[in-house]
């Protein structure tokens, strides 16, 4: 009671978003702190940035006047290319990853197989598609089947952790069910597991697709294949219409593969 | 239930004939679609190189390692660069994200024909585009160097926040909105005590994922030039310090590891 009569008559103010006192002032100080010296450390060279605002403009008004026509022929190429890499990695990445997603999922797999396919998981996901784009590079020489293993091996870290915590979190009843009619391993996992992740699977593998496409328009700035070597020599050649042109294709692709993806996830579920 | 008459026994099967013969042309179609794809990759590759592969695999593994531990002294600039350029970025983009997001949202935007599709538009071009191209853009643009790395990271990572920002918007509380609206506040003072608030977690929650996300682009943004540590392993790389390409390799997956435990914790501890 004493603590409401206190409160009357004062006005109402909004609760902080951290609680104690100390602790806010400290995370606003040590933020303060950091983004002057962050300041302090970068070094812009304004006048640079001045002469650079005319070609910005330029390269605004390229997108207003796109040029597809004068490269139409390495445009095309390119994009086949990506395409192509796309498909295929994503094909070889989802069929290697379903092993691997049930490997990971600790209702299924013994302790050791999951480890070991954890550990496939977190080496896949902890290295960038760009460095390992360079090392394949590397090794396998210039061209779309650098760019192909690269993604592929993307794509298992991504779609096997997903897959096997849809695996964990699926209806232990329905796999029962199917176990105690005397079903085999196989039978098990083809009625009694498949069917309760199937819809996920294929939507993670829509939205695989998707980021792949995506990727795969950088690959070629490391020499491996895809829509990417072009827009690289775009740039060098300040051609920006051209590179406009190629920009607005590669959104328009990504667009229609989202729109698409919302379609068929939204079939599925 | 589709059953087969198998001379007098009744088999059951999973699908009807329609529909597994369905079943067979897509699988068909996809085999088709995926072999062309690999003859097309064949046809481009050297498979002289590829045969090759395992020699020259071990040949670099020899000359990476050890890693040249004594380099690491002159790496903690680029580290320290690598990290404004994700932290500089994400804050950046959020200041940027967050009007996008209240334009995009269908309970909150002024407008659902103009405003909205034109928030949309923003959005999705933002994200289709990687940074690294972003990148690429702004050195020709604004010249090489940090300043171009933070932009290019700020405007990769719009879409991406105000993406996720506005979808939070859009599953909001409705009720909370109306009380505050009984009250007589105004459009602002609902925004700030009706809305906000329901948001803030999640906010908090995205410019952290963020942050983790663009740690990790901020690593390789400069191969094309754009500051961080990208520029040393560039560097070494053209000259085929195989010793410093592994110590940087390592570093950078240390950051990685680092940024995204930071960022587990901190979400653990909002959400």
């Amino acid at each position: 009671m004493s603590e409401l009569n206190e409160l009357v008559g004062r006005p109402w103010k909004k609760p902080p978003f951290v609680k104690r006192a100390w602790l806010r002032w400290a995370m606003v100080l040590g933020f303060v702190a950091y983004l002057i010296a962050a300041y302090l450390t970068i070094e812009v060279n304004w006048a640079r940035v001045y002469e650079g605002l005319e070609r910005g403009k330029q390269f605004i008004l390229a997108f207003a006047n796109p040029d597809f026509a004068s490269r139409s022929g390495d445009i095309w190429d390119g994009m086949i290319e990506s395409i192509i890499m796309t498909v295929a990695s994503s094909v070889v990445g989802i069929v290697i990853s379903i092993p691997i997603a049930l490997g990971a999922a600790r209702n299924i797999a013994p302790l050791p197989v999951y480890l070991i396919c954890r550990s496939i998981i977190a080496v896949s996901r902890a290295l960038q598609e760009i460095i390992v784009a360079i090392l394949l590079v590397a090794i396998f020489g210039f061209g779309p089947l650098a760019g192909f293993l690269t993604l592929s091996f993307a794509t298992i870290g991504f779609l096997s952790k997903l897959l096997a915590e849809d695996i964990e979190s699926m209806d232990r009843v329905q796999a029962e069910a199917i176990k105690a009619s005397g079903a085999k391993w196989a039978q098990w996992i083809n009625y009694g597991v498949q069917p309760q992740v199937m819809p996920r699977l294929i939507g993670l593998s829509i939205y695989r697709l998707d980021i792949n496409f995506r990727e795969s328009a950088i690959l070629g700035l490391v020499g491996a294949g895809g829509i990417g070597a072009t827009l690289n020599t775009a740039f060098d050649r300040y051609e920006y219409d051209t590179a406009a042109a190629i920009l607005l294709v590669i959104i328009v692709i990504v667009m229609a593969l989202e729109y698409l993806s919302g379609i068929i996830r939204e079939r599925v579920q | 239930m589709p059953v087969r008459d198998l001379k007098g026994r009744q088999v059951w099967q999973r699908r009807t004939g329609r529909e597994s013969l369905l079943h067979w042309v897509m699988w068909l179609i996809g085999v088709a679609v995926f072999a062309y794809c690999w003859q097309q990759i064949s046809a481009s590759t050297t498979w002289f190189f590829v045969w090759d592969a395992p020699r020259i695999a071990n040949d670099i593994w020899t000359r990476a390692t050890p890693p040249r531990w004594e380099y690491i002294t002159q790496l903690g600039k680029p580290i320290w660069d690598t990290l404004n350029i994700a932290t500089l970025g994400t804050i950046l983009a959020l200041i940027m994200a967050v009007p996008i997001a209240f334009l995009a949202a269908r309970n909150t935007t002024p407008s659902k024909y103009v405003v909205r599709p034109i928030a949309l538009l923003i959005i999705v071009s933002t994200r289709s585009i990687n940074s690294l191209i972003w990148a690429l853009l702004l050195i020709a643009i604004i010249g090489p160097g940090v300043f171009a790395g933070v932009i290019a990271i700020a405007i990769r990572s719009i879409g991406f926040c105000a993406k996720l920002l506005y979808e939070a918007i859009e599953e909001i509380d409705e009720t909370q909105v109306e009380a505050i609206t009984a009250t007589g506040a105004s459009r602002w003072q609902v925004m700030a005590y009706g809305i906000v608030p329901q948001i803030l977690p999640a906010f908090a929650g995205i410019a952290v994922f963020r942050w983790d996300i663009n740690i990790r682009e901020s690593t390789v943004l400069g191969l094309v030039g754009a500051g961080g540590i990208g520029l040393q392993l560039s560097s070494s790389l053209n000259v085929l310090a195989w010793p410093q390409v592994s110590l940087i390799l390592l570093v950078i997956l240390a950051a990685v590891i680092i940024s995204e435990w930071v960022s587990a914790k901190v979400r653990g501890a909002i959400i």
